[in-house]
């Protein structure tokens, strides 16, 4: 992919042109890491029943996914090739324990429904991707700017799966009620002429629709992206 | 080209670095674990009463559950005979001496005449008495644990609250998450003609409409784990209970 064409002989200052902005933006769409490259997936399916678990979870990979590019990538001459897997492995593990100990502190209650996710972003292949294939040989600048794509990429999707399935799932919204048979939802279906038909699908809320949903997101991405229509 | 000299020396000094910030961030924010730690752990014990409470759970604030806890319960802490032990003997195990600072995984660990078990007896507004017993079991993966709400007849279920260290979301973990599971307790007995009965959750439907409850699909492990532990975690707390109706 372009984005890792990009050498420090190329770029000195801070500037902020094309590159950098494309360092940004592939991630959300052409190079998206869950669309496209298929990565992040288990997290995807475990943490998408509800918006207000996949904003934290979404928060937290962002966090993870810029500083440990930034650190690995400013520490990328000093380390020895040899080790050099673990010590990212050790870069996002710590990073990854912050999160959780700054969680437990001040959302306890989000801490409790994620609880083994958030220790399981350290085996998320997207940040040890980036790692490996961009921050190991580029400049913490840039660096940042890959990992802010990468996570903002992974999020987007996040919140677009949980998104379609709490609302159809739960008829809520960051558990906001929408949509439902009583007279707490701001559209009763009891009561509504046009809705009297709809009940909220419980399927929606267990993993398999994850399944679908991500599925489905994969497809209508590429029919609509002429850029990852696979000619052969 | 690195050395392995110089390799050895990265390694040492990063886990060295990682282990001192990471040691301190978890010192330093202990306090701040703690008191979420306690508060998660009383609003699980309020929800026990949840429909008694004259307010709206689902919206209920930490302060709110702060202020229930010092004005309308009152903590004891009973031995297996049935006796209130003095806040002072039980200090000398648990800090704090109240029954929220007990911890009933380590309780089981002893001897049975040895234990103790928490009791909330909530005061509602209007004067009648609920009594939040606690008891610890197994489920699948790994503890179960819930907290049981007696009317003061001392027999009828008021309401109950079930929690879980790794329970199989959407499975197992349903003893916590589905409402309509834990609703089902409501107005169960635990005594037929003044023997323990205990409620049985029972798999493919309840066939007793006082003593049973409909099982979780998927989980007949976790929910045997619920009936084991109430049959065996409410038995402890029969002693108390008799002296208490006299």
């Amino acid at each position: 992919m372009a984005t890792e064409v990009l050498t420090q002989k190329e770029n000195k200052g801070f500037s902020f042109g094309k590159k950098e902005r494309a360092l940004l933006t592939d991630p959300l769409n052409d190079n998206n890491p869950i669309t496209v490259q298929v990565l992040g997936i288990c997290s995807a399916l475990a943490v998408t029943t509800g918006m207000k678990n996949a904003l934290v979870m979404s928060i937290a990979v962002v966090f993870v996914c810029l500083f440990a590019n930034m650190i690995t990538s400013m520490l990328r001459n000093s380390i020895p090739k040899s080790v050099r897997m673990i010590v990212q492995l050790v870069i996002i593990a710590t990073l990854v324990t912050i999160v959780e100990l700054t969680l437990k502190a001040v959302a306890f209650e989000a801490y409790k429904q994620l609880s083994v996710f958030i220790g399981l972003i350290i085996t998320n292949c997207i940040v040890m991707g980036r790692l490996e294939a961009f921050a190991m040989a580029n400049r913490p600048y840039e660096s940042a700017l890959d990992g802010l794509g990468n996570g903002f990429g992974y999020g987007i999707i996040l919140l677009a799966v949980a998104f379609f399935r709490e609302l159809f799932g739960k008829g809520s919204l960051f558990d906001y009620k929408i949509i439902g048979g009583s007279a707490e939802y701001l559209i009763d279906t009891t009561q509504s002429w046009l809705f009297g038909w709809y009940a909220p699908n419980n399927l929606m809320v267990l993993f398999p629709s994850a399944m679908f949903v991500i599925g489905i997101l994969i497809w209508v991405h590429r029919a609509w992206n002429p850029k990852l229509v696979d000619i052969s | 080209m690195h050395s392995t000299k110089s390799t050895l020396l990265f390694v040492l000094a990063m886990t060295t670095i990682v282990a001192v910030v990471l040691a301190g961030m978890s010192t330093g924010l202990k306090s701040i674990h703690d008191k979420n730690e306690a508060l998660y752990a009383k609003k699980a014990t309020l929800s026990a009463v949840a429909d008694h409470l004259g307010m709206d759970f689902s919206s209920i604030t930490n302060e709110q559950v702060i202020e229930v806890f010092n004005s309308q319960i009152e903590q004891l802490v009973l031995d297996a005979k049935g006796n209130v032990v003095p806040q002072a003997q039980v200090n000398e195990l648990y800090k704090g001496g109240l029954a929220e600072n007990i911890d009933l995984g380590k309780e089981f660990k002893k001897p049975g005449d040895e234990q103790l078990y928490p009791l909330y007896i909530y005061t509602k507004k209007d004067g009648s008495k609920y009594y939040i017993l606690s008891a610890r079991g197994k489920g699948l993966w790994d503890a179960i644990w819930g907290c049981i709400a007696l009317k003061d007849d001392l027999n009828t279920i008021a309401g109950v609250a079930f929690d879980h260290k790794a329970e199989t979301p959407g499975l197992g973990a349903e003893i916590k998450d589905n409402p309509s599971f834990k609703k089902q307790f409501i107005g169960k007995k635990l005594y037929e003609n003044g023997a323990f009965r205990s409620v049985f959750v029972r798999k493919g439907g309840a066939k007793d409409p006082v003593y049973e409850v409909d099982g979780i699909s998927g989980a007949t492990i976790t929910a045997d784990g619920v009936t084991e532990m109430l049959k065996r975690g409410l038995k402890y707390y029969e002693p108390y209970l008799k002296t208490v109706k006299g």
